[in-house]
């Protein structure tokens, strides 16, 4: 009997109780990518005197700097801002690309949504951005990401 | 009168285990009234951990053989396993599938029990802390288990399982951009999920035979008829509720609810309403929780056995009888002695005295005063024994004379006080020499009963199945003289609570003793 009280266990507790993801009228937002930053300043013009201090193999007459932009990201729903962040690139030399991945539920339905990125720190003011109304169906997950060969901000 | 005489007594440490020490000691009650002592689940849970690892490994292998480890392949071959070979794929997954949660759950009561009887400190140092990371490689191979499947239930675990893992910053991008649509779940991304599914459980193999190595005569393969039992029940789980896919995995849409798999997969929902970092800090805090027990100050620790090179002729009985390899031989230092000499090491020895019982230099039968062994308990040394032994025998008046060898985590057998019983509780049954026995034969007892733990339950493995041995005659040391000893010696294995199981064994015994001696004149009892 104690056989069959384990197998009661086990075979009750691996399917029950179900597990209520979403509610019937909700749906998930992605918002997720991993893009390199502009580097955070111009690139600069070695100097005689300066190329002269370096070993020869090290004579690159053209410096620029490792150090990524962070990546600013926005996102708007229905007109409300509901997630900001600044993501740092990645690395110790903070060369790697900037990643993002925020999850968030929302109602399903029409929402008008504005996705704004910014990727030049010389540059704050401008903003990469997508504005559209889309309409979510109950379960649908709507993943926004960018591509800059696809035109930058994607909703997908 | 005969007083109760505890040659160590250690005192009780009160502490939160104690409960949980007197939840499993009711439990082990019950179970062996319904399993039997030798049968019972709860003393064989790291076997049954073992059985139903070899089970999840044998099913495991027929499903891999049919598994299509492409994206697009991987749903259909597992599903067609359900619903084209029932009785035979089917089955076999759903017992892989159950046998995991088994799995889990025998580890869990496992790592509880070993948690509420203090079995992680000292000695058993090394077995704990070799078995914490047993349990993250259990999860990771349970939890792996379902992605594979890439049903909505695999989609759903392995997603979150990335948001779980890039709380922390390890990788430059976040895993969770592997599954943000179809186009990013690759071949190459299945095929990551089937090698951490093999992988994994070999590297669960590796840590569990790593886990047993400071065990002597590990028991790692549950009897007969406990495996053929719970081999049936899973049979018969897996008939009667077999396991089933959900839809096939859409990363374009997530199911409103889910079956899903609590044993292995509650993580996930407990994350989703917490969040990442609240389950990385509880995952850390549990760890560190388990890995610095067995640091923590422990009290009354007694001294280990020691070495007497005088006695010790290296015979290696207590060697071949340690249950935690705690003696190793080697050169004897005075070499007309013998050849090799036992050694002690300290961070294994668990002062248990099977030792003692197992050396031949142990008997009371020596014309010494003080009775010097090869190796024995300081704080417990077999002389004094002997000379509790003779005292108690001298000092009791009343016939017939009942002596009684106990054990402290066995039967109590201070709760003995008639006036003809002389009680004597050692650290472990295994720590009696059977010379002892007879000894106590010969200087007036008129019988002898021997008790401890209940078979499979004993505090220090292999003290009860020792001393069964010796008295049978199938290891040594044993009696000089077996047949002489008929029904003069009776064995009652009882835990902590059954009393009433010893007074029955004592109440026959002299029922014994009046029959044999009403046939048999006293004079020619020797």
């Amino acid at each position: 009997m104690l056989y069959g009280v384990f197998a009661i266990f086990i075979g009750v507790f691996s399917q029950w109780p179900t597990y209520q993801v979403l509610t019937p009228n909700q749906a998930i937002i992605k918002l997720s990518f991993s893009h390199h930053g502009k580097p955070i300043s111009d690139c600069e013009k070695s100097t005689d005197s300066q190329l002269a201090k370096l070993p020869p193999n090290m004579r690159a007459p053209i410096r620029c700097p490792r150090e990524r932009s962070p990546v600013n990201i926005e996102l708007s729903v229905d007109g409300t801002i509901t997630y900001q962040h600044a993501a740092l690139p990645a690395g110790l030399s903070r060369d790697g690309a900037s990643a993002v991945y925020h999850r968030m539920v929302v109602n399903a339905g029409p929402h008008r949504i504005l996705a704004r990125l910014n990727d030049d720190i010389r540059k704050p003011d401008l903003y990469q951005s997508r504005d559209e109304v889309i309409t979510l169906d109950p379960g649908q997950i709507l993943v926004i990401d960018f591509d800059s060969t696809k035109g930058g901000v994607t909703f997908q | 009168m005969c007083q109760v005489t505890q040659v160590i007594k250690v005192p009780l440490q009160l502490n939160s285990n104690n409960l949980g020490k007197l939840i499993f000691q009711w439990l082990d009650h019950i179970f062996n009234l319904v399993f039997g002592a030798k049968l019972n689940p709860l003393c064989h849970l790291g076997a049954l951990g073992f059985l139903l690892f070899w089970i999840i490994v044998i099913s495991g292998i027929y499903l891999y053989t049919m598994l299509d480890t492409s994206v697009a392949g991987a749903y259909q071959s597992i599903n067609d396993l359900s619903l084209k070979q029932r009785y035979l794929g089917g089955l076999l997954r759903s017992l892989h599938h159950y046998a995991a949660d088994s799995f889990i759950v025998v580890m869990v009561i496992h790592l509880i029990r070993e948690w509420v009887f203090g079995h992680y400190q000292g000695f058993r140092r090394f077995s704990w802390l070799t078995g914490v990371p047993l349990i993250l490689f259990s999860f990771a191979c349970g939890i792996g288990g379902f992605w594979i499947s890439w049903d909505q239930l695999g989609q759903f675990s392995a997603q979150a399982t990335a948001e779980w893992l890039d709380a922390i910053p390890l990788f430059a991008s976040p895993l969770t951009r592997n599954f943000l649509s179809i186009n990013t779940v690759s071949d190459r991304l299945f095929s990551l999920f089937v090698f951490i599914h093999l992988g994994l459980p070999l590297l669960l193999l590796f840590g569990l035979w790593f886990h047993i190595q400071r065990i002597s005569f590990a028991n790692i393969f549950p009897p007969r008829t406990l495996s053929a039992s719970i081999l049936a029940t899973l049979f018969a789980l897996a008939l009667l509720s077999p396991a089933q896919s959900h839809p096939p995995a859409d990363l374009a849409f997530i199911p409103t609810t889910l079956t899903i798999d609590w044993i292995l997969l509650f993580s996930h929902p407990l994350m989703y309403v917490t969040s990442p970092v609240f389950l990385w800090g509880l995952l850390v805090s549990i760890l560190a929780i388990l890995l610095l027990l067995p640091f923590l100050p422990r009290r009354n620790v007694p001294p280990i056995a020691k070495v007497d090179p005088s006695n010790c002729n290296g015979c290696r009985r207590c060697f071949n009888d340690c249950p935690y390899a705690a003696i190793t031989m080697l050169s004897h230092p005075h070499h007309r002695i013998a050849k090799q000499m036992a050694m002690v090491d300290p961070d294994l020895c668990a002062s248990c005295g099977i030792c003692v019982g197992a050396c031949p230099s142990s008997t009371p039968f020596r014309s010494v005063a003080e009775l010097v062994t090869g190796i024995d308990l300081p704080h417990s040394p077999i002389t004094h024994l002997r000379a509790q032994l003779q005292k108690s025998l001298a000092h009791t008046e009343k016939a017939p004379r009942i002596v009684v060898f106990g054990c402290d985590h066995g039967v109590r057998v201070d709760t003995l006080r008639d006036p003809d019983i002389c009680a004597f509780s050692l650290t472990c049954i295994g720590m009696l020499p059977p010379s002892f026995i007879e000894y106590a034969l010969r200087d007036g007892a008129s019988a002898v009963l021997i008790s401890g733990c209940q078979s499979t339950a004993c505090e220090f493995r292999l003290g009860q199945r020792w001393t069964e041995n010796r008295i049978l005659g199938t290891r040594e040391p044993a009696f000089r003289n077996s047949a002489f000893h008929v029904n003069k010696i009776q064995v009652s294995w009882a835990n902590v609570g059954e009393e009433e199981t010893l007074r029955a064994a004592i109440e026959e015994l002299k029922k014994n003793i009046g029959f044999f001696e009403k046939f048999i004149p006293p004079s020619e009892i020797t």
